[in-house]
């Protein structure tokens, strides 16, 4: 798990060096989710460049696909695409590597952007996979703030129903969204509560450790008649350290070149200590 | 009397083809009875998906179906498939390509009595402005079916819209049909009907007038130009089911060879048939165009066919058109 940290904290790094390199992205969201995406991919998948067309591959949605630069960062990690070229394209005029997630790209299996896409569509997945019986498993990743799109909860409502055991959903609860605090925009009260009223199987853990997170992800494996719902308590622009941290600001800020070494530096801080611990 | 709607005919190709083919999925949203997909549920329960009244629902969720290799065709009224799961097939079925057929079931104005909110009269304008998004209105029984069987047969998003009640049978057992391609059907004779690709334009000669119909509008432009063919007045109708892609090359060899070209749908006079033949023929052969079509208003209610006849859509209404334009 060590390794692991300390590479969330390098990933983290690059989508520092894609946001600075393109202008553009949004970063607070991104390392926020890092840990669950690097857990997801290096811990718990069976999803690679090898088996990414075998239909009994596990499914993956990033629902909130402005988190793109983090989902990019993993998959290069995971070898579906080469780290340098991402840096150097991303964001570019005509590049495939654009500011949503885009299934031109391997490794990626439905567009994003779009909010409130991505349980329904993932429920959609779930059934046609206990259709065929395969086995598999269905994840998707949200945000807080998009729990505030209606068509969020027609998909809690279908995977309750049909009891989609196979399906695993994971919110990135860092409690801010662009406009500020998740509760003041649209308060999520008893989130795990209403979540668990729909016929869910509903987690808290703390979405920056990669080892509760797994475990959360092992103990959903147990659950065989209803979907998971993992609520990952994260701290938007994790790592990034003071200037960043709990700052809506940062949805989508780009920094300046002094504020990009600063957060450089506590990337490589955080790292090395994970390294060390 | 044909008593079989085209949804009808629909569930018949697709109750046959799920025999052999478990890839086949049909979603609803409540919708299964008016979407005459009752049967296949009883039939075919394992390949069936309830979604209740939750129409972005049923969208994304064929959406991930078809992501895993389903042939999901999802069936719900066009008013509510068309406009409340818009982005839904934007984004997860055209944006992100998957095999899904999006079935509008009770199009245009089949809901007469019902309002606007039941009215699909926009439905053609919104998917057919989509990148990847196919728009296909089917004529008859026998047409919707060979539609069915050839929509089976890719692996791209596609629009299809349908009415509720039966339609009047055009081309009886014998029907020409090659996907993307119009069927041209001189002076409204049925049984000289071809599909554009075997069309003999020369033989054709000049016409007087080509009708461009699509949908429930075909059956009445066939009368139409039978009238007018008893008045002395040569014609072509294209049947051009296929809305997008539009068959430009039988468009324009049709409106080249006429003197008016008048289409006909049953939607709103905005972004439908009309407009996307008024650009065809614009730019590639200029011809004078009239476009009937419903009024940009909310359509009076009543049974649909007094709809129709209200707004000069049926056979008397177009044949008009044609000889005070001529
Ligand atoms: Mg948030």
């Amino acid at each position: 798990m060590r390794e692991l940290t300390a590479k969330s904290f390098e990933l983290r790094q690059i989508v520092l060096d894609m946001i600075m390199q393109s202008g553009g992205g949004h970063i607070g969201g991104d390392f926020s989710v890092m840990d669950i995406l690097v857990t997801l991919y290096f811990k718990q998948m069976n999803i690679s460049p090898e088996n990414r067309d075998d239909p009994d591959r596990d499914m993956f949605v990033l629902s909130k696909g402005h988190s793109v630069e983090a989902y990019y960062a993993v998959l290069a990690a995971k070898g579906f695409f080469d780290t340098e070229k991402l840096v150097r394209e991303f964001s570019a005029f005509g590049s495939k590597f654009i500011g949503h997630p885009n299934n031109k790209l391997p490794g990626i299996e439905m567009n994003s952007g779009s909010l409130g896409h991505g349980l329904p569509v993932c429920v959609g997945m779930a059934l046609a996979g206990r259709m065929d019986k395969r086995g598999n498993r269905v994840y998707t990743v949200m945000g807080d703030g998009e729990l505030a799109e209606g068509s969020v909860w027609e998909g809690f409502m279908a995977a309750g129903h049909y009891r989609l055991s196979n399906l695993c959903a994971v919110i990135d609860r860092n409690r801010l969204q662009i406009s500020g605090g998740t509760e003041e925009v649209m308060s999520h009260e008893n989130l795990a509560d209403r979540i668990r009223s729909f016929n869910w199987n509903v987690i808290n853990v703390n979405g920056n450790s990669i080892e509760e997170l797994n475990k959360a992800f092992e103990e959903a494996r147990l659950e065989k008649q209803k979907p998971t719902c993992i609520i990952a308590g994260t701290i938007k622009g994790f790592g990034g350290g003071e200037i960043m941290e709990n700052k809506a600001v940062w949805h989508h800020k780009v920094p300046s070149q002094e504020e990009y070494e600063t957060i450089r530096a506590e990337l490589n801080r955080r790292r090395e200590a994970a390294l060390h611990e | 009397m044909n008593k079989i709607p085209n949804r009808k005919a629909i569930c018949n190709v697709l109750l046959e083809r799920a025999q052999t083919d478990r890839d086949i999925v049909v979603l609803c949203s409540d919708s299964r009875g008016s979407a005459s997909m009752a049967p296949f549920f009883e039939r075919f329960p394992d390949q069936s998906v309830e979604v209740g009244i939750a129409e972005q629902n049923l969208v994304s969720l064929s959406a991930g179906m078809a992501k895993c290799g389903k042939k999901a065709f999802c069936f719900s009224p066009a008013s509510f498939l068309s406009t409340r799961s818009y982005e839904q097939a934007k984004v997860d079925v055209a944006y992100s390509n998957t095999n899904v057929k999006l079935v509008g079931i009770s199009g245009g104005i089949s809901y007469g009595e019902l309002g606007m909110s039941h009215h699909s009269a926009q439905d053609i304008a919104a998917m057919s402005s989509i990148p990847n998004m196919r728009v296909y209105l089917p004529s008859d029984r026998f047409q919707t079916a060979c539609l069915t069987e050839a929509l089976l047969q890719d692996q791209k998003p596609a629009y299809i819209r349908v009415g509720r009640n039966p339609v009047e049978n055009i081309y009886q057992e014998y029907c020409p049909f090659e996907i993307d391609q119009a069927s041209v059907i001189p002076n409204g004779d049925v049984q000289k009907a071809v599909s554009s690709g075997k069309a003999n334009w020369q033989a054709l000669g000049e016409n007087d007038v080509a009708i461009v119909a699509c949908g429930e509008m075909t059956g009445p432009a066939v009368s139409a130009a039978a009238l007018l063919w008893e008045k002395g007045i040569p014609s072509v109708v294209l049947d051009m089911y296929c809305v997008k892609p539009l068959d430009k090359k039988a468009l324009i060899q049709a409106a080249g060879h006429a003197k008016l070209v008048i289409t006909v749908e049953e939607h709103s006079p905005f972004g439908g048939l009309g407009a996307a033949v008024s650009q065809a023929v614009a730019s590639e052969c200029p011809k004078k165009v009239i476009n009937l079509a419903l009024p940009d208003t909310p359509v009076i209610t009543g049974k649909s066919q007094a709809v129709f006849d209200y707004y000069g859509l049926n056979s008397v209404g177009i044949a008009k058109t044609a000889m005070e334009n001529l």
